[in-house]
């Protein structure tokens, strides 16, 4: 790197000449050597994936899960520094529970990732801190029930508006992502750590933007990709992570949850099988030859 | 301007007269809830061999007026809890709020074991009792009904005072006077609870709001009511009383224009 020794990423908050925060750029490599995590944003809700490294087999497998719920009905994974991402969490568990304090009733996901976005960019702005050394992918589910507000014991009145807009909807899947820097943007897939270049191409190709992936299609894409973005070279051992939110009358109604265990292991044996049979084409391609 | 900081700012004695400090002072202590405002009357609950039957009925008064007519009084925590509030409706509404935080946090990590009905019994007679302690209590009379740690079935009541109390059958505010003795019935004892089933368990307690209806000025005909079953919660908030009778009306005398 050119800039090494000019001293401009000694400090954080500090400007290169041509326009740099060379500070978040280096939190940006820390993220780049994570374990890859995946979000989809399907018609029906969301899926996040990560491929957690293992890096003592003297952890129990299943154990310590990296993908978190905040609040009910979102769910936060990341890539990078682990504490960092644990810190991450707990705030926006904070500000999801702030919310309800304030407003008695659940954050939105837009909201929560514009807060989130403002608290990760405030760490670039000061030489006492550094930025996160995490990208974080926020999915969630809004719900499309008429919300009770929370405590509430009966229905309003029966007749009139009632402040109610009639059809309004703001509900439905969200997906964002949010970068050292405090970028954030929404996403139909979403992926970061060491295997986003090929995760980011096999979300390509899925054409979420068309809006016709279902959750469990979702699932088990997800998983494929995953399998898909390892390295068996450099990293011997990993463990799935999946994590699912459907619609209230989807399977998790509503809800951030693990994706069960039956659907979990299909998927990863059909991600192991679309391996495998990338290895043989490329077996007949080099018998062919 | 003069030389004393702590008048800057304030009216010149001078040009105003002293500053009256009367006005600044409340007559007497800190007074925190005295009495409750909007009012929900009584819960009744029963247990039988395989879980625990819970009613409250859909009213909460302001005074004698029957001001809402549609509040649940049962609050499903879980699959295995379900909490009956009596007393003050806007102090059952900051409880609600209180177990819905429980609730999310409890759920960030793995759910084998959720908090069952004696975890939340525990939970809520310490929060009562605490806030009693500051002489600010929450004006509720608590039901809580479930399953334990072993699934059997669980009830005890925390009131406002941090009182906890254990019953295969209870009954808060004017049910403890009208709907105990009818329950008590059925289920004088622990060891009758083996013999009783769901189906007796929710007509006697059907009945006890029937009863409650006649006699509580404070009660209405529609209510909630729940079964808590190993297998899950199965809550009915819109119900009605049924096959009303009121013939022993006519007998009731004392009242009114009534001149015999």
């Amino acid at each position: 790197m050119t800039s090494i020794g000019t001293g401009y990423d000694l400090s954080n908050s500090v400007f290169s000449p041509d326009g740099r925060n060379f500070q978040v750029e280096y939190a940006v490599k820390a993220v780049e050597n994570g374990g890859t995590a995946v979000g989809i944003r399907c018609k029906d809700g969301i899926v996040l994936a990560l491929e957690k490294l293992v890096t003592s087999k003297l952890l129990k497998p299943g154990a310590n899960k990296r993908i978190a719920t905040v609040d009910r009905n979102i769910g936060v994974v990341s890539s990078g520094l682990l504490p960092d991402g644990r810190h991450f969490v707990s705030r926006a568990r904070d500000e999801a529970a702030q919310w309800r304090q304030l407003y008695k009733a659940p954050i939105p996901t837009s909201a929560l990732a514009n807060r989130m976005g403002s608290y990760v960019q405030a760490y670039t702005l000061y030489s006492s801190v550094r930025p996160f050394g995490v990208t974080a992918i926020i999915g969630g589910w809004d719900s499309e029930a008429e919300l009770p507000v929370d405590g509430q014991v009966g229905s309003g009145p029966k007749v009139g508006a009632g402040g109610k807009k009639d059809g309004a909807k703001h509900s439905g899947p969200s997906l964002y992502m949010i970068e050292p820097s405090g970028l954030y943007w929404g996403y139909y897939g979403a992926a970061t750590g060491k295997g986003r270049q090929i995760a980011k191409s096999e979300l390509e190709k899925l054409n979420l933007a068309d809006g016709q992936l279902s959750l469990e299609e979702g699932v088990k894409e997800a998983a494929r990709i995953i399998y898909v973005a390892h390295d068996d070279n450099k990293d011997k051992e990993f463990e799935l992570e999946l994590t699912w939110i459907s619609s209230l009358d989807g399977p998790t109604k509503g809800r951030h949850e693990e994706v069960p265990k039956e659907l979990k292991e299909e998927a990863e044996r059909l991600a192991k099988k679309a391996l495998e049979g990338e290895d043989d084409d490329e077996e007949e391609e080099k018998m062919e030859e | 301007m003069n030389h004393f900081p702590q008048a800057w700012g304030r009216p010149r004695d001078d040009v105003y007269g002293s500053y009256d400090h009367s006005h600044f002072q409340t007559n007497g202590p800190n007074q925190h809830t005295q009495s409750p405002i909007v009012t929900g009357t009584s819960v009744v609950a029963a247990k039988f061999k395989d879980g625990v039957v819970i009613a409250a009925d859909n009213l909460a008064s302001y005074g004698s007026l029957a001001r809402f007519t549609d509040v649940k009084r049962l609050r499903k925590f879980n699959d295995q809890v379900v909490v009956g509030f009596g007393g003050d409706v806007s102090d059952m509404q900051y409880l609600d709020r209180l177990l819905l935080s429980l609730d999310i946090r409890e759920n960030y990590s793995s759910t084998e074991n959720p908090l069952n009905a004696k975890n939340l019994h525990t939970y809520l007679a310490k929060v009562m009792y605490k806030r009693r302690s500051d002489f600010n209590p929450l004006w509720n009379h608590l039901l809580i009904a479930g399953l334990d740690g072993e699934d059997k079935p669980f009830l005890a009541s925390a009131d406002l005072l941090g009182t906890t109390f254990s019953s295969p059958t209870l009954a808060t505010g004017f049910g403890g006077h009208l709907a105990q003795p009818i329950l008590r019935k059925l289920l004088p004892d622990e060891a009758s609870v083996e013999r009783v089933s769901e189906e007796q368990a929710v007509e006697v307690v059907k009945e006890c709001m029937k009863v409650l209806f006649y006699r509580d000025a404070r009660s209405m005909d529609k209510y909630s009511i729940a079964v808590i079953k190993k297998d899950g919660v199965e809550l009915k908030e819109d119900e009605k009383l049924e096959n009303q009778s009121w013939a022993f009306a006519e007998r009731i005398r004392g009242y009114g224009t009534q001149t015999a």
